[in-house]
């Protein structure tokens, strides 16, 4: 019989272990501890512990399982806390109590609750894999469709409809027998028909994210910052407002309190959308700091194996990892154990083919039975010291496509969602201008980018500033400062916690950044007609213009704002005529 | 099953290595007698069929690889906690030194606690009031929250905790509160100081301490924070209380932590810290916090100096990233005399908006906040732009802003180390030198907010105040309403609730 041989911290050597495979889950010791196998050397096999293993002793039992780490697909994943390895915390709860205790052997899914089941398959209806059969409403906002797994299809031989537990067979498929669950290995990406060109943007009410640095649905973006730059606020404000129809947040290795606020305030709020609790569209994965390192590394792929779970019934999901350095510093803690021959920082040298592999999981695709979905993913990086030279943000940013650059500096100044508007790039720009051309506006593109510009020139006119003072620059110059800072302070600064201002829909931002730049336009020409830069920047109506972001109405009053605009620089070049 | 074994094979730094041990249990805790009788505890790092590395607690001096014995004991690091705690002396490792009588264990703990089911977790939504303006108004502590002190040497990061400690409150009042104090390799001198401080102000009777100094065993240092957590959750989970954990100082913490992995020969990561201090240090800071249905909390308040005030240094670097905030000391605000010198930029509480506004501390304090943070670092921005240009060259506004920031640190940051300010207190002075900017400048705060609280259009306030000195800047700007003078005169307020 197996047995264990030596135990440091997480890892564990088994020997005995001749027949059991890589990756294959095993019980480890009396308690039961739940493990994977991730080296194999003869009959010895080296395993990694997702429990503490505190008080576990060599000659301790293993039992393999035979099976590699999986988790249970199927209605009632939605609204659910689960751990880094997809046991629900609730569960966990009720038969440990307030702390988490080892050896407990949960699946993700209620096993008794019973699911009303409306088949939409036809007994003698030929199915393929992937194809929906029936669907189960799982939350008012989400209707779980169930899908022929993967590899069957074939004749539907019987279909039932009524009342189900996840382990009832509601349908056969020529031999094989349907459950309205599925298990799948987290650590394989499940398949798809085809990937599409990412080409509609994932909105997310956020400003400068929208506008400038857009994310498409099926797209990556990484954001680094040091610590108290806003990551996770700015992950919590996509989490809550970005348009997909399902959310999947995984917290990886942060703040206990972090994801009880989620679990706090995720049902009092509403989604823009649907008027219904967040919590409804939304799963958590739950890692905390001191919770076990290698569930921790864990903790991702089980996050993204739900999220491809609902691509495949045609939704769009998006996925938050905060943070995917503290998955990759668990690999580093694992690999040191192993006594690997470290790379960079002492990372392991595949820390680059394990992070793109995780992020190509990503994508809108065709799904097996036809529909369109897509898996967006957005990965927080939290580089030691802030410093965006270290492995994993420089190897993160070599895969995904968008980069926002939280900036401490702006921080410092409360100037949130302190993202660098130099240094971001989002590379989707190119492929989302059509989409913005037809349901925005068709001067859109152009309008931000006659802003990017703005912005890019105050940078080097604060460099002649730093010199000579702002006085000695010229009025054309000083305009775009003033311009310039009322498009940092009205358009990109954006409070999270205020209620309007939280979410801003994709009209109101194309909106209020034409009226920035109309001032501009009509200062630009009062200037040319002699008036003093100091009464343009004085004028009364740029209060009106800072207050833009909390009026509900905004859309209403647009149009007076811009005749007072108008009116109010007429003025001041009146003043100068007479 | 408890074994004994004379077979130590190997001894080097912290550690030593047993042979002929079948299956020691990860670890376990185990017992030293040397050859000449002296007794020391240590603890099982690695377990393998034949073999286990133990580290010793209080060193491994007097140990040889002949007559010393080691005995396994069978179980893991334990505490027995007891509510007669409080008000004693321990060493780092638990054992009395205040010459008391021996504790009497109500329960016993093993010292590395468990992960709390964040299920379970309670938001932590109190609001404590610590009496310092810059924590009370701009980085809100709140009730089971992780908040370090950033500090460096010479900084008077220990007046700071003590004032923290002794003015604490919470508004709704009149709970059972009570402190523990670790210390971790810090001086004799420093352990004085907060121990005639408890005294001075009565909370002797309500402290638990927990002494590890600078010259006792650095391997000491991984247990003290560990047994003096176990404490705050046994007072605060099984008891009811609201415990302050303060734990000081955390580099020596983190160095201890270097030493053992340097000694097992572990790839060090940057600095030649282990790879899994992220994890090691997770497992102190995540014991704060508050549990679902049941009445204590344990408040966490680390304090570590930081090597050559580097914020990006391993140890503050990977604090911040786990702690809800972080209190970070200036020495340029130390070096011009003003105490407490914390410097608001850098500095953060997460979890403020939860413990703040309405019903708490009142409706504009967020807004109040953010409008400070932006007009002090604008105020700081012009200040050194002024070391470039001169201030001629400055417009009027900027102007204002660097007397603003001035007025900021001498008058806001800076108070007495027996001021306590109530939170009204506090945001009456905010408003009070907000309101030396122009109005269409503070953009932070809500139109309702101003008509509400701005001195301007609060009837019966002076208008014509600081006129003096400020004349030269304000010129055409009228806003300038701030009754300055009567900032000086601030009352102290009753006595602590300690």
């Amino acid at each position: 019989m197996a047995k264990i041989a030596k135990i440091s911290g997480p890892v564990v050597v088994a020997d005995e272990m001749k027949g059991s495979r890589m990756f294959d889950m095993v019980r480890v010791g009396e308690e039961s501890l739940i493990g994977e196998i991730i080296q194999l050397k003869g009959s010895r096999a080296v395993i990694q512990v997702y429990e503490d293993t505190t008080g576990v002793r060599p000659g301790e039992k293993v039992v393999a399982t035979g099976m590699p780490l999986s988790i249970q697909l199927g209605p009632g994943l939605i609204s659910s806390i689960f751990d880094g390895i997809a046991r629900p915390l609730g569960t966990i709860a009720e038969q440990s109590g307030d702390f988490i205790s080892r050896g407990i052997n949960v699946p993700s899914l209620d096993q008794k609750k019973k699911w009303e089941f409306k088949p939409s398959a036809k007994v003698g209806d030929s199915v393929s894999p992937g194809q929906v059969i029936g669907t189960v409403k799982e939350s008012s906002v989400i209707t779980t469709r169930i899908t022929a797994p993967p590899a069957i299809g074939g004749k539907v031989t019987s279909i039932k409809e009524g009342k189900f537990t996840v382990n009832d067979t509601i349908a056969t498929i020529g031999k094989e027998k349907v459950k309205m669950s599925q298990e799948w290995p987290v650590r394989i990406g499940r398949p798809y028909a085809e990937k599409f060109f990412p080409d509609v943007p994932l909105i997310t009410g956020q400003r400068v994210l929208d506008t400038f640095f857009p994310i498409a649905k099926g797209g990556t973006a990484a954001i680094p910052g040091p610590f108290g730059s806003g990551k996770t606020i700015t992950q919590h404000q996509l989490a809550k407002w970005s348009d997909a129809d399902i959310v999947v947040y995984v917290g990886c290795g942060e703040r206990g309190n972090e994801m009880t606020e989620v679990l706090d305030e995720f049902p009092k709020l509403k989604d823009p959308k649907t008027g219904k609790p967040l919590m409804e569209r939304t799963v958590l994965i739950a890692n905390t700091s001191n919770m076990p390192v290698a569930a921790r590394e864990a903790s991702v792929y089980t996050g993204i194996t739900i999220a491809e779970y609902y691509r495949d019934q045609g939704y769009d999901v998006a996925l938050m990892a905060d943070s995917t350095s503290r998955w990759a510093e668990a690999m580093r803690e694992i690999s040191s154990r192993l006594e690997e021959m470290p790379g960079e920082e002492g990372y392991p040298a595949y820390l680059a083919s394990k992070l793109a592999a995780f992020y190509e999981r990503a994508g809108r695709v065709k799904t097996l039975g036809g529909r369109t979905g897509s898996v967006s993913v957005i990965g927080a990086v939290s580089p030691p010291g802030g410093d965006f030279s270290e492995p994993v943000t420089q190897n993160t940013l070599r895969i995904t496509k968008v980069f926002w650059a939280l900036d401490s500096s702006l921080a410092y100044r409360r100037h949130f969602p302190a993202i660098n508007w130099l240094t971001s790039y989002s590379l989707y720009e190119g492929h989302l201008e059509k989409y913005f051309n037809d349901n925005v506006s068709p001067e859109f593109v152009a309008l931000k980018k006659k802003c990017m510009g703005l912005l890019q020139k105050e940078a080097e006119l604060k460099e002649i500033v730093q010199l000579v003072g702002p006085d000695a620059l010229p009025p054309e110059e000083r305009l775009v400062l003033d311009t310039t800072k009322s498009i940092r302070e009205d358009f990109l600064q954006q409070n999270a916690f205020h209620d309007v201002d939280s979410y801003c829909p994709l009209e109101k931002q194309f909106g209020m950044l034409s009226t920035i730049l109309h001032f501009h336009h009509e200062a630009e020409k009062a200037l040319a007609k002699g008036a003093k830069i100091d009464d343009i920047t004085r004028l009364p109506v740029k209060e009106k213009i800072a207050r833009m972001k909390y009026d509900k109405e905004f859309a209403k009053g647009k149009k007076e704002l811009e005749r007072e605009i108008e009116r109010q620089i007429a003025s001041a070049v009146k003043e100068v005529e007479e | 099953m408890i074994s004994e074994y004379k077979s130590i094979k190997e001894v080097a730094g912290p550690l030593m290595v047993v042979e002929g041990v079948e299956n020691a249990a990860y670890g376990e805790l185990v017992h030293i007698k040397t050859s000449s009788g002296k007794e020391k505890m240590g603890q099982v790092l690695e377990t393998a069929k034949g073999f286990s590395v133990v580290q010793v607690f209080e060193g491994t001096g007097g140990i040889d690889t002949k007559g010393t014995s080691v005995r396994f004991t069978g179980e893991t690091v334990t505490i027995g906690a007891s509510m007669d705690m409080l008000g004693r002396i321990f060493n780092g490792r638990g054992v009395p030194i205040d010459n008391g009588p021996a504790i009497i264990p109500e329960k016993k703990m093993d010292i590395n606690g468990a992960a709390i089911n964040p299920r379970r977790r309670d938001m932590p939504l109190d609001f404590i009031q610590t009496g310092i303006s810059t924590i009370d108004g701009m980085n809100t502590l709140v009730r089971g929250q992780k908040l370090p002190i950033f500090s460096g040497a010479g900084l008077p990061h220990n007046l700071l905790a003590a004032q923290i400690a002794r003015q604490a409150k919470t508004t709704k009042g009149g709970e059972n509160f009570a402190i523990v104090f670790a210390a971790m390799g810090i001086t004799n001198e420093e352990a004085l100081f907060f121990k005639k401080e408890f005294e001075r102000t009565g909370a002797l009777s309500n402290v638990v301490m927990l002494l590890n100094m600078a010259n006792d065993p650095a391997i000491e240092r991984i247990i003290t924070p560990r047994i003096a957590l176990t404490i705050a959750e046994f007072l605060a989970y099984e008891k009811g209380m609201h415990i302050l954990v303060i734990m000081t100082d955390m580099t020596n913490y983190c160095e201890a932590l270097r030493e053992i992995a340097a000694a097992r020969e572990e790839v060090p990561g940057r600095r030649g810290y282990p790879g899994y201090m992220y994890t090691d240090l997770a497992n102190l800071y995540e014991r704060a916090g508050r549990i679902v249905g049941r009445e204590g909390s344990v408040t966490q308040l680390p304090i570590l100096t930081m090597p050559d005030d580097d914020i990006t240094h391993p140890i503050a670097d990977l604090t911040g990233y786990i702690t809800e905030g972080q209190i970070v000391l200036s020495r340029g605000l130390h070096r011009k005399g003003i105490y407490p010198p914390v410097n608001p930029l850098p500095s953060l509480s997460r979890l403020m908006k939860n413990g703040i506004g309405a019903g708490k501390t009142r409706a504009d304090h967020s807004d109040v906040s953010n409008q400070l943070y932006a007009a002090y670092a604008q105020g700081i921005e012009v200040r050194e732009l002024v070391a470039v240009v001169g201030e001629e060259s400055l417009g009027e506004l900027d102007k204002l802003y660097i007397e603003f920031a001035k007025q900021f640190e001498e008058k806001f940051i800076q108070q007495g180390y027996d001021e306590e300010r109530s939170i009204e207190e506090t945001l009456a002075l905010a408003w009070e030198l907000l309101s030396m900017l122009p109005e269409k400048e503070l953009k932070r705060i809500r139109s309702e907010y101003i008509e509400k609280y701005h001195p301007n259009k609060v009837k019966g306030k002076s208008k014509v105040a600081a006129e003096g000195e400020m004349r030269g800047y304000v010129e055409d700007i009228d806003v300038l309403g701030a009754d300055l003078v009567s900032l000086g005169g601030i009352k102290k307020k009753k006595k602590t609730e300690v």
